[in-house]
């Protein structure tokens, strides 16, 4: 909201400075998002008058002028525009000023060989309109040489961001109150003049939508003439940024700015019949303002005459039943349209408007005859003509609660002490009325329920700086420890990733809608996303890894190891997942080790594994499952898990038709880690058990077998784990061999003896043990 | 007689381990000079033993020192000539092991538990699709309320849940509170950092980005508790007692008294740092947890009462640690993250620093 500082002071008897107002603003709730001096971007402009206009010898459209600027030197200027004439009085810009329009700096200058010192202004140029036919004349007796910006009166703007709940704020008149009472000056309400009727309104009005527009007020005024809107009014709207119109027009746009009061005018003679408040049928249509054409619903309220509907009602005044330039007889409306309804069409509509906006926080609805008493004024100042009565339908809802305040709840809730008159006083400085510790909320206000409103209000006109920061109470002791196991288990999972030479990535959430397809699909898509590249919410962190390992290749990078630690939204829920991805070179090219090597699944294997640990799963007891699955390469991916329904990591290469779909060069490599999967640990001592070495040591043997192709070298190593639990304690897979129609693994078996060394009986009977075991799965010892 | 001072000098000269080994055969071996010598001794009368004893003696023991002695030297020159053969061109590079780094945002959520942790606030989490009574309704945002369309809400297509509440990606972590409230009895205190959707798109805005949620909710918690732990986060987090706070009023529908809150900073080398109170910025929105929202979950707004507040991470982290592009957040270029993201030994701790 934009009001200029003489605006304000027609409300609010002040001394205070600009910055002193802005800050108070600011430290009440109204926050200052600029203030603007338009003297700052007149500078270097004053009256001047032009003392001769002879025509350039070398152009047929420009004029060679001298100037009077009051300095008794006159300046010597070319000007192309066509009113320009002796002794007409006009703004002149010299040399160093900066044009507003367009941050043009002036200077001297030859403009076909005619020497030029400075520039006289159109009103575009200083930005005070859009007329551009020729350079402002200003009166007769406007003071040569004085600075324009005195002389025009420009006053400096404040811009402020209004909450949604102070649509009293929304007027320069409730800005002044809150001023007021936090002790800015003295308040000046507006004085509603009374208005000299002739007649009752001839126009019948009827509310039949008491729900969506309980009251609607009007009066007919016969006999204006519509034209421009005085040059005071045009200042002030200008400065709030609003466009002059026409002066019936400017006048309801003023009469809202000022006071926060939305209205409408009506040209009469394009009405017919009673003019009603009423719901829209389905499917009516109407032509607003905009030139828009907006289809109602049955939940809308317009206002309509016999013909149909013209304005959507409290939004937006319709394109064919409004005051023009023409008009000579007009209806003015001042309705009461209900706040809810009023956002609901707004939102449906996708309809803006400065008295939606308004209607939707909520006016005041006290101020109804009052506003019109106003307009009316204001109209009949500008463009004469003669009223009627007010017409009244309905009544607005004036209730207000009355809020029983404990005193006390502004120091306990608020935390400032603060004395009981000086609550008092702020409250009635608001327009709060207390009777006791009963107090009720000024009709303007909508957003006053309960104690904790009062509580608000009397803290921000003391200023929340004056709350005295107040520790915490602190628990006895040393602060106890707060995170949760799966929180404890991303934070080591991220930095034993970043340890192990992974760059933690985050990427969106959302996913092309064809990339989770790959994945099954997404049972979670965004209804109104930004593009349909984020649309899907994803079922897997790869494609959001893969778009950026691309990225990155094609950047230049040679080796990618990317990680992402973030949820999957699937049908069930949102998922905890861990993500790798190893693309590129997995060592350079090196003197010592020779060409670059790339990444295998034995990497995304041994990082899974990895990371699993320092998540604090049981990595010993994880069961290895071959072909982690359908966007998995078949034979070169498995899961890691506690049992075929317990898996807690897949890892491997991705199926190469996923990895063509991801743009992935050949050799990435990927796990991922279902963090949700991972078991609680049991709860533990600290205390470890008791450090016991086995007395004797341990020694090892080593078996070779001949095994079927397809045997797995894990099942190989857990049967003999197997075979003697007692005494096996470790067997490692330490040779393999592929020959043309075997393979050959060899394994390093240890043993650990108990009390007594084993005999060479007892070492035969293990390894007779171990043999069989392997046996079983299809083994031969190799001679 | 043995010439003592030749069997000396040959052995000094002795060139070589073998020419030396000949030596000691010759003199120390079974049938050696020296061995015979030590041999007549039997056969002395015990005057002559007296006296010719401890010059064979001697006469031995020199020998077997200089054989020691030559030997070492040997040696020595021997290690000598192969070290000068032994060299390696350690300026050679070894091989780069690759560099990890932990992202700015995930380091500062770290950050974050740390320092609310030593205040006493556990840390929260929630779903990100949320429905739209704990993302709006519980919070006392209405429908037809204009602030919903404050901040522009992303819905799920597939639309509502079980109870047919429309399904929407959470615009704030504020529903966490909710959550948190309806589950656990007070009082509580609690942090919920998170993923956040916002249908937002320009240079200082992405339609996912990351806020903190505070929340502590007791009997006897009042604004100036608020304005309080505000000041003790941002002078702990940006590591500096000159962060001033300037709370202003404003609107939230979820608080009454609700506060925007400011920091001052200053500029320097073109950036801003924060401290002293030169130049404002907001930073927080904050304030006293409206009753409705204690009530609408279950709880008593007569007998309990608190303050909310939510902040965005990665502002922070840019504020912090001096990025100037928030799209670059989401970029996971290899670069971005090895120049802004952190070592895993930088893991935040009250003792060591919470900034790295």
């Amino acid at each position: 909201m934009k009001f200029s500082l003489e605006w304000l002071k027609q409300f609010l008897d002040t001394d205070a400075s600009v910055s002193d107002l802005a800050d108070a603003m600011t430290a009440i709730g109204l926050e200052i998002e600029g203030v603007e001096d338009p003297a700052d971007r007149l500078e270097g402009f004053s009256v001047a008058k032009v003392l001769t206009a002879a025509p350039h010898p070398d152009a047929d459209k420009l004029q060679v002028l001298t100037v009077d600027t009051g300095d008794g030197k006159p300046l010597q200027v070319v000007c192309g525009a066509p009113n320009a004439r002796a002794g007409m009085k006009g703004v002149l810009g010299q040399p160093g000023a900066t044009v507003p329009a367009n941050g043009m700096v002036l200077k001297k200058a030859a403009i076909r060989g005619v020497e030029s010192n400075g520039m006289m202004c159109s009103t575009r140029e200083l930005e005070l309109g859009d007329d551009h036919d020729g350079i402002i004349e200003l009166p007769e007796d406007a003071p040569v040489g004085a600075s324009f910006a005195d002389y025009s009166g420009a006053s400096p703007v404040f811009d402020v961001f209004i909450t949604p709940d102070r649509a009293d704020c929304m007027g320069v008149m409730g800005i002044a109150r809150d001023l007021a009472a936090a002790g800015l000056g003295t308040f000046k309400p507006v004085e509603v003049p009374t208005i000299e009727t002739d007649g009752s309104c001839p126009v019948e009005i009827r509310t039949d939508d008491s729900e969506g527009c309980p009251a609607f007020y009007a009066r007919v005024i016969t006999g204006v003439k519509n034209g421009a809107s005085p040059e005071w009014m045009q200042r002030r709207l200008i400065a709030a940024g609003q466009r002059p119109i026409s002066a019936l027009v400017d006048c309801t746009n003023y009469l809202m700015l000022s006071t926060g009061r939305p209205a409408h005018v009506y040209d009469l003679n394009k009405l017919s019949g009673p003019v009603v408040a009423r719901r829209a049928k389905a499917g009516e249509k109407v032509l607003a303002l905009n030139e828009k054409e907006y289809e109602l619903d049955e939940s809308m309220t317009v206002i309509a005459d016999d013909k149909g509907a013209h304005d959507i009602g409290g939004i937006m005044g319709g394109e064919h039943s409004g005051a023009d330039e023409a008009s000579t007889d007009v209806l003015l409306e001042i309705a009461y349209f209900d706040p809810d309804r009023i956002a609901k069409t707004g939102q449906k509509l996708m309809l803006s408007s400065d008295a939606r906006t308004r209607f939707e926080r909520g006016v005041d609805p006290a101020f109804m005859d009052d506003g019109l008493a106003l307009l009316t004024d204001l109209i009949v100042k500008t463009c004469g003509g003669t009223p009627s009565e007010v017409t009244r339908a309905g009544t607005p809802p004036m209730e207000r609660p009355t809020i029983t305040f404990d005193w006390n709840r502004t120091a306990a809730l608020g935390g400032i002490e603060v004395p009981r008159e000086r609550q008092v006083e702020i409250l009635e400085s608001l327009g709060f009325t207390v009777e006791g510790d009963d107090v009720t909320a000024p009709t303007w206000r909508h957003d006053i329920e309960g104690p904790a409103d009062l509580v608000e209000e009397v803290a921000r006109i003391v200023g929340f700086d004056q709350v005295p920061s107040t520790p915490l109470p602190r628990p006895d002791g040393v602060a106890h420890p707060t995170a949760t196991r799966s929180q404890v288990v991303e934070r080591r999972l991220r930095r034993a990733a970043a340890a192990r030479g992974f760059n933690e990535a985050i990427t969106w959430s959302f996913i092309p809608t064809s990339q989770a397809d790959l994945f099954g699909g997404a049972p979670n898509l965004v209804a109104n996303p930004i593009s349909e590249d984020m649309k899907a919410m994803r079922p897997s962190l790869l494609p959001g890894l893969a778009a950026a390992a691309r990225r990155n290749l094609d950047r230049g990078a040679s080796s990618v190891r990317l990680f992402e630690v973030g949820r999957r939204y699937l049908a069930e829920g949102e998922k905890p997942t861990a993500a790798l991805l190893m693309a590129g070179e997995r060592s350079a090219r090196d003197w010592d080790v020779g060409k670059a090597t790339g990444f295998t699944a034995f990497d995304a294997k041994a990082e899974a594994l990895a990371l699993l640990e320092a998540a604090g799963a049981p990595t010993d007891n994880l069961q290895l499952f071959m072909d982690a699955g359908e966007t998995w390469h078949p034979g070169r991916s498995a899961k890691l898990g506690l049992g075929p329904k317990k898996i807690l990591a897949a890892f491997g290469e991705p199926h190469p038709e996923l990895a063509r779909a991801l743009d992935l060069p050949k050799g990435t490599v990927v796990a991922e880690i279902f963090l949700d999967q991972i078991p609680q640990p049991k709860k533990t001592e600290r205390a470890r058990t008791p450090y016991a070495p086995p007395a004797l040591q341990a020694v090892s043997r080593d078996f070779a077998f001949i095994v079927p192709n397809d045997l797995p070298a894990d099942q190989l190593v857990r049967a003999i784990r197997g075979a003697d639990k007692k005494a096996i304690v470790d067997a490692r897979i330490f040779d393999r061999y592929e020959g043309n129609d075997a393979l050959s693994l060899a394994v390093e078996v240890t043993l650990q003896p108990e009390a007594k060394s084993f005999t060479e009986e007892e070492l035969s009977a293990i390894s007779k043990k171990i043999v069989e075991a392997a046996v079983k799965k299809g083994a031969t010892l190799r001679g | 007689m043995i010439d003592r001072e030749e069997i000396l000098a040959r052995i000094g000269a002795a060139d070589d381990a073998a020419s030396l080994e000949a030596l000691r055969v010759e003199n120390l071996g079974k049938q050696g000079k020296v061995t015979q010598l030590l041999k007549t001794l039997g056969k002395m009368s015990p005057d002559e033993r007296k006296t010719e004893g401890p010059k064979i003696h001697a006469l031995r023991e020199a020998v077997q020192g200089a054989l020691d002695a030559r030997k070492a030297e040997l040696d020595r020159a021997e290690l000598e000539a192969r070290l000068k053969t032994e060299t390696l061109d350690l300026s050679l590079p070894t091989p780069a092991a690759p560099q990890g780094s932990i992202h700015p945002v995930s380091q500062v959520m770290d950050e974050l538990a740390e320092i609310f942790a030593d205040l006493g606030f556990a840390v929260a989490e929630g779903p990100e699709i949320e429905d739209d009574w704990h993302n709006f309704g519980a919070l006392n945002i209405p429908e037809a309320h204009p602030a919903r369309a404050m901040q522009d809400t992303f819905y799920i297509a597939q639309g509502d849940n079980e109870e047919g509440a429309p399904q929407v990606l959470r615009t704030h972590t504020s529903p966490v509170q909710i959550r948190t409230m309806m589950r656990d009895k007070p009082p509580l205190r609690i942090i919920a950092p998170g993923r956040v959707y916002r249908s937002d798109s320009d240079a200082t805005h992405t339609p996912m980005f990351h806020q903190v949620e505070g929340l502590v909710i007791d009997r006897n918690i009042h604004l100036g508790h608020l304005k309080w732990t505000l000041e003790t986060f941002l002078k702990a987090f940006f590591e500096r007692d000159d962060v001033e706070l300037r709370l202003r009023p404003s609107y939230f529908p979820f608080t009454e008294p609700s506060a925007e809150v400011d920091v001052g900073y200053s500029i320097e080398n073109g950036r801003p740092v924060i401290g002293g109170r030169e130049n404002w910025m907001e930073v927080l929105g904050s304030g006293m947890v409206h009753p409705k929202v204690i009530a609408n979950c279950g709880l008593d707004p007569d007998e309990w009462q608190g303050f909310a507040f939510g902040c965005g991470i990665d502002r922070l982290a840019m504020l912090k640690y001096g990025m100037d592009d928030l799209r670059a957040f989401f970029d996971a270029d290899l670069r971005w993250l090895r120049h802004y993201g952190f070592s895993f030994l930088d893991t935040p701790t009250l003792s060591a620093g919470v900034g790295a």
